[in-house]
């Protein structure tokens, strides 16, 4: 077998963003696995599937509003379990049991973080978004803004947010699939890529929301038979599950009572991760694939459903892994790490979902929640993607070079070559970051998204004195502040730089990040006395009416 | 959207009361996911201990469990109230408001 040398906190913590954000890093290395035939063929299968949707997603794929947003035609429904998908990610599926198999009651605390920004997005942001704006946020942040500084902004942003997501994304995939598969590194990376590229490329928003939703219920219904099957072992009764994990766990009682945190770390997480869902280029982008504001708001009633849905079930499988695959002969092995000997699961902690798998239903069913857990990072991505791709087609390209006067046969042009690019960036990158330490990437995002996205576009629609000069300022400082702090924290500083003491104390800036973006936004706007900031001062009236009704909004195009 | 239409829906009272209506309860619920969500982190942080407790006395089972798993339902239940209520009502008023507009 082949060993890598990378850890497993840089390898599956960069893909959870949960634990990322958490810290908590669980150490071990990453072995590759003996080949799983049956996971391979399954994912091949998968594969297959979806390369046949993308062919025909392409045929209905023609102008600009099919590619960015497959012509405004998902159905709430559809799009509900696509946002779902987004965040049932492999990151939330194996990382989540991961840390309630490690910890217990703590891996609930974080599941609930990803969960609780839903409803704040429906209540203030889905609607008004969906009203507003076309394909990208940006079309909503720079309504009555000057074009080219704020799309130059948010479309910077996107491009960051989106690069950390990806790096992540690979870097996680090329681990995954030796953990997984049993395959080498560079295999995951290069064919995530490429199948990325393809569906993006051919089969625009239509494609990537279908394969997102198939992969949100094949993954639904595998984790719904895995906690059945848990719950069956102990006659549905909760409470033996947990005597049965209690009496099993090295930390005993203590797996059912929430550990140590710090307050102000505690809160920020909370705020990067409510805030950043509302600010993340690729998730604001899903509104507008659907008909109208009532749509959006159905799709995010359906999602939270979903999302609440499935981390109970990782809840399950984590105490489930606890009960059935801890200890059991055959599921653990002792490695050598820093000259100790540790005994833990076999392929580390991050694998507790699939051993419960194999517990609960045998070499097929081990297969088919391999096969799934590496599908969801290809629909991620894909969506990722997309993202990026529309923030450079649209908002750079169309908006900013062009003024507005670019011909859709271009702009679509222009996104597509652009989705080719991210595509060997994104290879490129997965290649270079294999043995880098990147457990601070998707918290990065989160905090940028939080810190730089959502001011500016809550403000948007919310302030009638937010001014170009104001948003720009304010979004760049958001951005400034949630890249140095988190630069200068514990999570780079000491993690990645191999200092003794961070210059900043906590994990997660944003609690300081969103509060200085939103009051330069604020401050460098009312001192803008220009004319043009009357003028955008005035428009608001129009913006406030049109969010409010829809009427003017773009609603969906028939094939 | 010209500036007739737009006259029209501002000095429609209707508007006014859509306005009043869909922020108004946008921000309660809002408050209550907040107040519900940063009152358990407050909890966590100063108090874990009484998550920790049994939820009754012999029992394995923790009082933090039945609370989370409530506040999974809160998020979901919250949503759906507003989903109701705007697809609902507030369409309604909003369809009246559109029409009025472009008469």
């Amino acid at each position: 077998m082949k060993k890598c040398t990378g850890s497993l906190a840089l390898a599956a913590l960069s893909l959870f963003p949960v634990l990322a954000f958490a810290s908590g890093a669980i150490e071990g290395d990453v072995k590759q696995q003996a080949t799983n035939w049956h996971a391979i063929i399954m994912f091949v299968v998968f594969v297959a599937f979806t390369m046949g949707i993308t062919y025909w997603a392409a045929r209905r794929t023609r102008s600009a509003s099919d590619f960015y947003t497959a012509g405004g035609g998902i159905s709430g429904f559809q799009n509900g379990l696509a946002i779902a998908g987004d965040y049932m990610s492999a990151a939330s599926f194996l990382g989540i049991s991961a840390m309630v198999f490690d910890k217990g009651y703590d891996g609930l605390i974080y599941s609930m973080g990803f969960l609780v920004g839903w409803p704040v997005i429906l209540f203030l942001v889905a609607e008004r978004l969906r009203n507003l704006g076309k394909y990208t946020f940006a079309d909503v942040a720079s309504y009555r803004l000057q074009q080219t500084p704020v799309r130059s902004f948010a479309a910077t942003s996107t491009l960051v947010v989106v690069a950390m997501y990806l790096i992540a994304q690979m870097v996680g995939a090329g681990k995954l699939i030796q953990l997984l598969f049993g395959m080498n590194y560079s295999s995951a990376v290069v064919m995530v890529g490429i199948l990325m590229v393809c569906y993006v490329l051919f089969g625009g928003m239509l494609a990537t929301t279908w394969v997102q939703i198939i992969k949100a219920v094949l993954l639904l219904c595998g984790a719904s038979f895995m906690a059945f099957m848990v719950l069956s072992t102990v006659g549905f009764s909760p409470e033996l599950m947990f005597e049965k994990a209690v009496a099993a766990h090295a930390k005993h009682a203590a797996i059912m009572s929430p550990g140590k945190a710090d307050p102000v770390d505690s809160i920020s997480l909370g705020m990067a991760l409510m805030f950043g869902t509302a600010g993340l280029p690729h998730i604001l982008m899903r509104f507008f694939t659907v008909s109208d504001a009532k749509e959006a708001r159905k799709s995010v009633f359906y999602a939270t459903g979903f999302i609440g849905y499935f981390y109970i079930l990782t809840f399950i499988i984590g105490f489930g892994a606890i009960m059935l695959v801890l200890n059991q002969p055959g599921m653990m092995e002792t490695i050598t790490k820093d000259g100790k000997q540790i005994t833990q699961l076999v392929g580390g902690s991050n694998m507790a979902a699939i051993h419960l798998a194999n517990a609960v239903g045998g070499d097929m069913f081990l297969g088919f929640i391999s096969a799934v857990a590496f599908a969801t990072i290809l629909a991620v991505v894909a969506g990722l993607a997309l993202s990026g791709a529309s923030a450079v087609s649209h908002d750079l390209y169309a908006s900013v070079i062009m003024k507005g006067k670019a011909n859709e046969a271009d702009e679509i042009r222009v996104s597509k070559i652009t989705t080719v690019v991210l595509g060997v960036i994104a290879i490129v990158l997965g290649l270079v970051f294999e043995k880098q330490n990147i457990a601070f990437m998707v918290g990065l995002a989160f905090s940028i998204a939080a810190s730089a996205n959502f001011p500016i576009l809550f403000l948007s629609m919310f302030w009638k004195g937010l001014t170009t000069r104001g948003a720009v300022i304010g979004g760049f400082v958001g951005l400034a502040t949630a890249v140095v702090l988190i630069v200068l924290g514990p999570a780079v500083w000491v993690d990645v730089m191999k200092h003794k003491a961070a210059l900043f104390p906590y994990k997660n800036p944003a609690i300081f990040s969103i509060t200085l973006a939103f009051v330069s936004t604020w401050l460098f706007s009312v001192t803008d006395k220009s004319k043009s900031a009357a003028e955008e001062k005035a428009k608001f009236d129009a913006q406030f009416v049109r969010s409010m009704t829809g009427i003017g909004a773009t609603g969906a195009s028939k094939h | 959207m010209n500036e007739d239409v737009l006259k029209k829906v501002q000095s429609n009272p209707k508007f006014k009361e859509l306005v009043h209506k869909k922020t108004s309860l946008g921000w309660q619920l809002s408050i209550a996911m907040l107040v519900i969500y940063y009152g358990f982190i407050m909890i966590l942080a100063f108090s874990p201990s009484t998550l920790g407790a049994p939820l009754a006395p012999g029992m394995t089972m923790t009082v933090g469990i039945p609370v989370g798993i409530l506040i999974i339902l809160s998020a979901f239940v919250l949503t759906g109230l507003y989903v109701r209520k705007a697809n609902g009502e507030f369409d309604q008023l909003n369809r009246e408001i559109v029409e009025e507009a472009q008469k």
